[in-house]
């Protein structure tokens, strides 16, 4: 059985088609990633999981059970959760409360509960503050608790989104491009971080642009291109496949080195 | 008590209330609390918005529309004579109950009306069933749906509220009975219970905001801020957004309501002026001049100005000096203009105190930590 399903799935804006015919599955415990040049829909497949967009034809299941047509919340509330490629945090809340925000669908409290300051409703306050300081300080931010989120750099945003993401305890996290933005040491850091919540029994889908990460990370691949999957496989076989390497180098086939050497790297415009 | 916790402002507030009562006494101005009176029941309309607007981000346009629901509702089922009633067993049964009162009418006849309580239930309820009309379409989409949708709403309310004989029509209805609220108080404009109501305005006041205080840092206010804030990202965390939204929405207008239905029994009259867009765009400017987000930045304004207006202050550009506020603010000082004043007045004060503030080694915003309510 697998535990995310996606099945002939389609999106088009206008006359623009995003995604066309897309068919994987990923199962539990595994770090999936998906790869593909500029454009080629990453961010729309996450989105139709996330159930920010719909689908027009297809259908996307989660532990055997139809999420299309949920809405964001509700699927979260299932269990997956995501972070985005622009980091989207609540710039005018601290750290600490952005990761608070993320503990909402484990708690309960209610406008009137809230407003009277019911002893349960106090409990669970507290109960939610220790929890998100439980998921910021395995990502180093205890010493930003208290900043704005507005006021952290690029890179620190990427890791408070990661730790509100993880604070609502996910069966299945999606990721897009994480290690983007971030420096060499970060990078490092963020592999471990990665490993560590796979341990932890999370299931991933990676969207990723660094070539080593996601080939260090990743159990299997697909390959994007064009809103079509082109490559299915471990890291070593999408390395050496010819479509994959043709598609990177831009359709240069002659005296093209090993793409395990080359470490397909390409530079995506901003 | 927890409900109570952090309780230093609200003790300043109460202070602020007993010494404010005492110094026009003293100075034998005890007459301005009449005034003072009307000003705490409007800040409860602008304090329902500072949740909706400063915290939820949903832009309304027709809270004096609820305002007058409240007033209106409650005027109408207590001055309108419902009898003779036949009388069947549930006739005298809400008689027994006191849902339906006698009193004596204008002429001296007796008039069978609705008692102030059960008014007040029944305008609560109308306004909680009428904000769920407005606010459930409107609030399902993202953007700025709910600031049309309220203004259409003002209008119409305001169109009817004038052109209904029943209602008093462009007179208004007058001769509302005063509300006994049991403990020994009553809502009443009576002279001799000046003093009191001021107190009752002033506790309900109070209580509003220690209700909303707690609200907003809780579970709750951290999702209508995250709402505010990014909204896309707060669906995708398990907030139900429209669900959310719709909340803050339906309490801030049962605020209004429960505003109209005080300073209806206290002043014991309503107007159809209480249901205009005008007023909804006063009460708009309002929270934005006290900064939409804080809620003692909007009490204090709120108060202030609208006491200076109801004294006769700005005479008759009355209604164009609060469409300049909200000019002003929007150009000027979008987070209203108390916070940049408190950052200036600390800096200087930091200046005079620690020459070399650099040396925290705090980055730019850092010492903007201190929470947004103060
Ligand atoms: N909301 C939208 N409206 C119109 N077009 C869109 C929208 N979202 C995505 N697209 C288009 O769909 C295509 C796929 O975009 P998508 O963002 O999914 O690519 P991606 O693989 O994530 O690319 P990148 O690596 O740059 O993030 C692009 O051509 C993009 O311009
Ligand atoms: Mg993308």
């Amino acid at each position: 059985m697998a535990f995310l399903e996606v099945e002939n799935v389609r999106r088009s804006f206008g006359g623009l088609v995003a995604l066309d015919r897309v068919s994987f599955t990923v199962c539990r415990g595994q770090i999936k990633g998906l790869i593909g040049p500029n454009g080629a829909g990453k961010t729309t497949l996450f989105n139709m999981v996330s159930g920010l967009l719909a689908p027009e034809v297809g259908q996307i299941r989660f532990k055997d059970r139809t999420i299309t047509g949920l809405k964001p919340f509700q699927i979260a509330r299932l269990g997956i959760s995501r972070t985005f490629q622009n980091p989207s945090l609540f710039l005018r809340m601290t750290v600490l409360e952005n990761v608070m925000v993320g503990r909402h669908l484990r708690s309960r409290a209610s406008f009137l509960s809230s407003s009277l300051r019911l002893p349960g409703q106090v409990r669970e306050e507290q109960h939610i503050r220790a929890e998100a300081w439980r998921h910021l300080e395995p990502l180093g931010l205890a010493a930003l608790a208290d900043r704005p989120a507005g006021s952290l750099a690029f890179g620190q945003r990427r890791m408070v989104e990661l730790a509100r993401a993880l604070a609502t305890e996910p069966e299945l996290l999606l990721l897009d491009e994480p290690a983007s933005g971030l420096n060499t040491r970060e990078k490092a850091d963020l592999n471990q971080v990665i490993r560590r919540i796979r341990a932890s029994g999370v299931t991933l889908l990676l969207v990723e642009h660094d070539m080593a990460l996601v080939m260090d990370l990743a159990d299997d691949i697909v390959v994007l291109h064009n809103g079509t999957p082109i490559a299915h496989g471990p890291p070593a076989t999408i390395q050496n496949d010819p479509n994959v390497i043709q598609v990177y180098l831009g359709g240069e086939p002659d005296g093209i080195p090993p793409a395990g050497e080359l470490n397909l790297k390409w530079t995506r415009p901003r | 008590m927890r409900f109570l916790q952090c309780n230093t402002p609200f003790a300043t507030f109460a202070v602020l209330a007993v010494v404010t009562q005492l110094v026009l006494r003293a100075a034998g101005m005890e007459y301005c609390l009449t005034q003072l009176t009307m000003a705490l029941y409007y800040a409860l309309v602008v304090l329902g918005l500072c949740l909706v607007t400063g915290h939820a981000g949903q832009v309304s346009l027709g809270h004096a529309a609820f305002f007058a629901i409240g007033g209106y509702t409650s005027a109408f089922l207590t001055t309108h004579d419902f009898g003779p009633l036949p009388e069947p067993a549930w006739a005298t049964g809400l008689k027994q109950a006191r849902v339906l009162i006698e009193h004596s009418d204008l002429y001296g006849g007796t008039a069978l009306s609705v008692s102030p309580w059960a008014a007040v239930v029944v305008a609560l309820l109308l306004t909680f069933v009428v904000a769920h009309l407005i606010g459930y379409p409107a609030l399902r989409l993202k953007g700025h749906y709910l600031a049309m949708a309220t203004l259409g709403f003002g209008l119409i309310v305001s169109k009817i509220v004038v052109g209904t004989a029943q209602l008093g029509a462009s007179d208004g209805i007058t001769g509302v009975p005063e509300w006994p609220l049991g403990f020994g108080l009553t809502v009443s404009g009576r002279r001799t219970l000046r003093v009191e109501n001021y107190y009752i305005a002033c506790g309900l006041l109070l209580l509003t905001l220690v209700l909303l205080r707690n609200l907003i840092r809780s579970r709750v206010g951290r999702a209508l801020q995250a709402i505010h804030d990014r909204e896309t990202a707060a669906n995708a965390m398990g907030i139900n957004t429209a669900a959310y939204k719709l909340g803050a929405f339906v309490l801030s207008a049962l605020l209004a309501a429960l505003a109209g239905v005080f300073f209806t029994h206290y002043t014991g009259s309503i107007s159809p002026s209480e249901a205009g867009a005008l007023k909804s765009v006063r009460y708009l400017a309002l929270a934005a001049a006290g900064g939409m987000a804080s809620l003692w930045g909007v009490t204090a304004m709120s108060v202030i100005l609208n006491y200076l207006s109801l004294r006769g202050f700005f005479g008759s550009y009355d209604n164009a000096v609060f469409g300049a506020i909200l000019i002003l603010i929007i150009s000027l000082a979008p987070e209203g203009p108390l916070k940049p004043l408190g950052q200036w007045l600390r800096h200087g004060l930091n200046r005079n105190h620690h020459p070399r503030d650099e040396t925290t080694g705090a980055p730019p915003g850092a010492s903007d930590g201190a929470p947004r309510i103060h």
